[in-house]
């Protein structure tokens, strides 16, 4: 054989490991955002709850600090009856120098059914795809700089929420696209599912130029960036990936590409502004905009509840 | 091939007169989705039932999970009306081993306590899994256990059976 099978997919082309978006056909993708729709159903239901993954383990392994992401895949995984047990990897074993594949070996002795992985190095979720018994399933819950697919999946929900059709959008991404792996699921998924045009927008050391390979416009100019636009997705600066001077300072990154309500104003007037959390108020986006009319951030969170739900019910449905 | 011939326009004129017997004040019709949902929104029309039927689906509870995986029709379920409290009849096409029932009735429990569940179908084919068993069934038929009998509508709203082989 001379090209290997996507590892995500079984041999009928069903997902059984979530690691990124790239190369997830457009059928999996709607049939993840369908699915979240009922689940988003069930939550407003008087128990909050169906069995789909009762007497299950999900185990939800952080190699990296999460609040909002672990939580959210904690409850969606409750709300599927799983047992969930949360691991501080970073706080643990690692620590005490147990190399990534006998930590899983020793949680799958544990019987373990599922895996909610962060690493901080990209590919550690495929590693261990690659490595765990048959009936065991992956999600990425963030590797690395390489992908945070059910961020990506949510902010697809999230659009198809608010404005319905992908084909006739505009969407500008903006921020510190280098060290995103939000961008990058984004840009894989907005690409997937037809919208005519990506912008990344932000300044030259942030927005690398190689983007354009990927069929994306990119804005070193804020103004030209979001004209127009139906969508905007901000991103948060990472200081804590930014080594040496890649900014001349928090506040003149707010003066060329925060989000403020004057800037927003060049956007469409329907435009929705998302921002995958936590925000930095002051320094990505003005709190007029976080708080204001636009603003889907908060909508956001309760939408990922449903799509994590989505991807471990379907994903779990699967044989390998 | 089989010569089995199931008149459903006849057997829905039946169900349509059981049912009536079911009704008590307080009732509400709910149908399991997609067969028993058709049912459900016709038999609302002809009872001359006041408000909206509702449409139930057992995809969130079935059993086959681990097997077959998650279901389509999932976001079918639809209760337009206060369940806790209500007497509820589940209208279904067709009863055979009684997993689609045990699992639309707990989807039903996750939206309130109804006051009483009772159970109407159009063909009754045996085979039951589970003790469940209808109040009223507009015909009892048996049938080899690899046919899959299920209810078709026309464009007209005409109803018709439908049988597969499966392997």
């Amino acid at each position: 054989m001379l090209f290997k099978r996507n590892p995500q997919l079984n041999a009928n082309g069903e997902l059984i490991h979530l690691l990124s978006i790239e190369g997830l056909p457009k059928a999996v993708l709607a049939q993840i955002l369908d699915t979240a729709g009922t689940f988003l159903s069930v939550n407003e239901r008087e128990v909050k709850k169906v069995p789909l993954l009762r007497g299950k383990s999900v185990f939800n392994l952080f190699f990296e600090n999460s609040t909002r992401t672990r939580t959210t895949f904690e409850i969606a995984a409750k709300r599927l009856s799983a047992d969930v047990i949360n691991l501080d990897i970073a706080r643990s074993s690692t620590a005490k120098g147990e190399s990534l594949l006998d930590t899983i070996a020793n949680l799958s002795a544990m019987h373990a059914d599922m895996f909610v992985v962060r690493h901080s190095e990209s590919g550690a979720p495929y590693l261990i795809a690659q490595h765990c018994a048959p009936h065991v399933h992956v999600v990425n819950a963030g590797d690395g700089r390489h992908a945070h697919p059910t961020q990506g999946l949510l902010d697809m929900y999230t659009i198809r929420h608010y404005k319905r059709d992908f084909t006739k959008l505009t969407v500008a991404i903006v921020g510190d696209i280098v060290h995103s792996r939000v961008a990058r699921s984004d840009i894989h998924a907005l690409t997937t599912l037809g919208v005519p045009e990506i912008r990344a927008v932000g300044p030259k050391t942030l927005v690398p130029g190689d983007l354009r390979e990927m069929g994306v416009r990119v804005c070193h100019d804020m103004a030209e960036g979001i004209r127009g636009v139906d969508v905007i997705i901000m991103l948060r600066l990472q200081n804590e990936r930014m080594s040496g001077a890649m900014l001349p300072s928090a506040g003149e990154f707010f003066k060329n590409y925060g989000l403020t309500p004057e800037k927003l104003a060049l956007a469409k007037p329907d435009a929705i502004v998302m921002h995958p959390g936590p925000i930095n108020r002051g320094v990505e986006i003005d709190s007029a905009v976080a708080d204001g009319a636009h603003s889907v951030i908060l909508p956001q969170v309760t939408f990922g509840i449903a799509v994590r739900m989505a991807v471990m019910s379907i994903i779990a449905g699967n044989n390998a | 091939m089989s010569t089995l011939h199931l008149d459903a326009e006849a057997l829905y004129a039946d169900l349509l007169a059981g049912v009536r017997t079911l009704l008590q004040p307080g009732s509400a019709l709910v149908g399991i989705w997609s067969g028993g949902a058709w049912l459900a929104e016709r038999l609302q029309r002809d009872l001359k039932l006041a408000g909206e039927h509702g449409v139930i689906s057992s995809a969130l509870h079935r059993d086959d999970f681990g097997s077959r995986g998650l279901s389509s029709g999932a976001d079918h379920t639809r209760l337009p009306f206060e369940v806790e409290g209500c007497h509820i009849v589940l209208i279904d096409d067709v009863l055979f081993t009684g997993r689609t029932t045990r699992a639309a009735v707990n989807e039903l429990f996750d939206f309130g306590r109804p006051a009483s569940v009772t159970l109407a179908v159009l063909v009754d084919r045996g085979g039951r899994e589970l003790p469940i068993q209808p109040a009223f069934s507009a015909a009892r038929v048996a049938l080899p256990r690899g046919q899959r009998l299920s209810l078709a509508r026309d464009e007209a709203g005409h109803f018709s059976f439908d049988i597969k082989e499966t392997t």
